[in-house]
């Protein structure tokens, strides 16, 4: 098998796109946002929950899409829950550069997220990789209510 | 033209007339499976940008230098070329464009502006390209037209059973493709056209998919329009035209403004020249044209009957050995298509196959294919596409039927 290969799909992103973790439904969510990658056809509906302090109490998602979309999300929902708004965002920047190869660290605080490290060979990828990141960066924002977020802005 | 059997051509070595055949990718040899996105060139067509640009490059229909006239030449040279490639009756029937979408573009601007009022309706299909499908939508937008679509039926083909309700007096225009670049689906563009007339409609051809496939003769299939570009016909990028039949191109107002379409201009009022000249304002792609040319000679020499027998070939045999493996779905009819075929498969969503392909060497599509309502049509949010041309082998196909069931076994 090809390194490269097997580096972007490591068997934990192939096991988290084929069994995706918190995937559903979350009936009293604060915000919903639909996230899509329109070149690809990558969707994602991302639904969270906030804490008194404004932290994920609890985050779901579905969707569809490529390995690379779902596995990120599916991640990333575990990564995130009970996480400070702080936490989340300082690992969202610490994730973008993960895959874009801003930064050849991996640093520890992104744990199981490393294994998408090996997107950074396959440039057209990384808005795969980002698109729960980019409904989750939304969410935030929006705090309450319905939003929608897209991998090429209109 | 003399036309030979595909049977008799040595496809090993017009294979060898195409330098990027040998490249590799990822270490492995490179197998293209993309020309429907846009073809490889063969060494005539880059050698002769290369003697344009060496002994002929300058602007043409001004200079009354030597250059300039070897230049205007050669690029009307390349308009007669183009005609007869199509059987138009006349090169003032041909303008020559970016390619299909501004060919496309250009038809919506000038005709449809002209002619276009609102409650009139364009016809189109389910099937089209966006490129045409967004020059109407823009146009409706406009002027109040309104756009309706013949469906598509689950084999890939035409609905042409509704065809006789949806072409009412209140229709235009009917614009389609000729063959799906989704699907590979031939459409019977004769039929159709003269349906159209039958009720007094202009008929507009998409023909990306298809010049440089099969032979094409306007006045045979009896369409008032064609659109093409010439990248995906061995030509250069930046060049393809527009096919009007006279009597309709002289009709149309300008399409661009500028240098190159005037005949005399005050700072009031301006005439204008004569179809073609009218529509190609500013300096053409006279290299592009001259590229066309010599990739129209080029496909000539080897005869389109000969290079549609060998692509279907192809076509036929990729989807043939495509259903064999697990949990695949092939799109489009399964007698006859054009040079490529579109699926999906349990195992992989179309951009992690496309991307395991590339590791290997093998170029193929995955996505919409700029077909989103055709995608929503069959449920799906796109395929992977492997195109072929007259340069693609047999043994490609098989080590691309490898190769996916290597996916298969990874993904799974």
């Amino acid at each position: 098998m090809i390194p490269e290969i097997e580096e972007l799909y490591q068997e934990v992103i192939l096991d988290h796109s084929r069994r995706p973790r918190n995937f559903g439904e979350l009936p009293d969510a604060a915000v919903l946002v639909h996230g899509d990658n329109p070149a690809c056809g990558d969707e994602i509906n991302l639904a969270v929950k906030f804490d008194t302090s404004g932290g994920l109490q609890d985050i779901k998602f579905t969707g569809r899409g490529c390995a690379i979309s779902q596995a990120s999300a599916s991640l990333m929902t575990m990564k995130l829950k009970g996480k400070s708004r702080e936490e989340v965002l300082e690992m969202l920047h610490a994730f973008h550069d993960l895959v874009t190869n801003e930064t050849n660290e991996a640093p520890k605080k992104l744990g199981d997220l490393r294994v998408m490290r090996g997107v950074r060979n396959f440039p057209l990828r990384v808005k795969c990789a980002m698109l729960a990141w980019r409904a989750v960066e939304q969410a935030l924002e929006q705090g309450v209510g319905e939003a929608i977020v897209s991998t090429e802005p209109a | 033209m003399h036309k030979i059997a595909a049977s008799t051509i040595d496809w090993d070595a017009v294979r060898g007339d195409f330098p990027i055949l040998r490249e590799r990718a990822h270490g492995h040899p490179l197998i293209y499976l993309d020309s429907a996105a846009t073809s490889q060139k063969p060494r005539a067509v880059i050698e002769a940008l290369r003697n344009f640009y060496e002994h002929e490059n300058a602007n043409v229909h001004r200079g009354l230098h030597t250059l300039s006239t070897r230049a205007t030449e050669a690029y009307e040279k390349a308009r007669r070329r183009v005609a007869e490639y199509i059987g138009a009756a006349s090169a003032d029937e041909i303008v020559f464009t970016r390619g299909t979408t501004e060919s496309i573009n250009l038809v919506a601007q000038a005709w449809g502006g002209k002619f276009i009022r609102q409650g009139d309706v364009i016809l189109l299909t389910v099937m089209e390209h966006h490129s045409n499908l967004v020059p109407w939508q823009l146009l409706a937008e406009r002027t109040g037209a309104r756009l309706r679509f013949v469906p598509v039926l689950d084999d890939g083909t035409l609905d042409l059973d509704q065809l006789s309700s949806l072409l009412t007096p209140e229709v235009k225009l009917f614009a389609f493709t000729y063959i799906s670049n989704s699907l590979g689906t031939i459409n019977p563009v004769a039929d159709l056209c003269a349906k159209a007339h039958a009720v007094g409609v202009l008929a507009l051809v998409d023909a990306a998919q298809s010049v440089g496939h099969l032979p094409i003769n306007v006045r045979e299939l009896g369409c008032d329009f064609l659109a093409f570009s010439g990248h995906k016909m061995c030509g250069p990028t930046g060049i393809g035209a527009l096919y009007a039949r006279a009597e309709i191109l002289d009709s149309m107002p300008p399409y661009h403004g500028g240098g190159e379409m005037i005949v005399s201009v005050t700072l009031e009022k301006t005439t204008f020249k004569k179809a073609p000249h009218r529509f190609e304002a500013g300096t053409p792609n006279v290299a592009g044209a001259i590229g066309l040319a010599a990739a129209i000679d080029y496909l000539e020499q080897i005869g389109r009957p000969a290079i549609f027998e060998h692509d279907s070939q192809l076509a036929r045999y990729a989807a043939e050995r495509l259903t064999e493996l697990p949990g695949t779905r092939v799109f489009g009819p399964t007698d006859e298509r054009g040079a490529l075929v579109g699926f999906v498969m349990d195992a992989a969503h179309p951009h992690d196959l496309t991307t395991f392909a590339d590791q290997y060497g093998l170029a193929m599509r995955g996505g919409h294919h700029c077909n989103q309502p055709l995608m929503r049509r069959f449920g799906v949010s796109g395929t992977t596409r492997a195109s072929f041309y007259f340069y693609n082998t047999m043994e490609e196909i098989d080590r691309m039927i490898e190769i996916l069931q290597a996916a298969v076994r990874f993904f799974s």
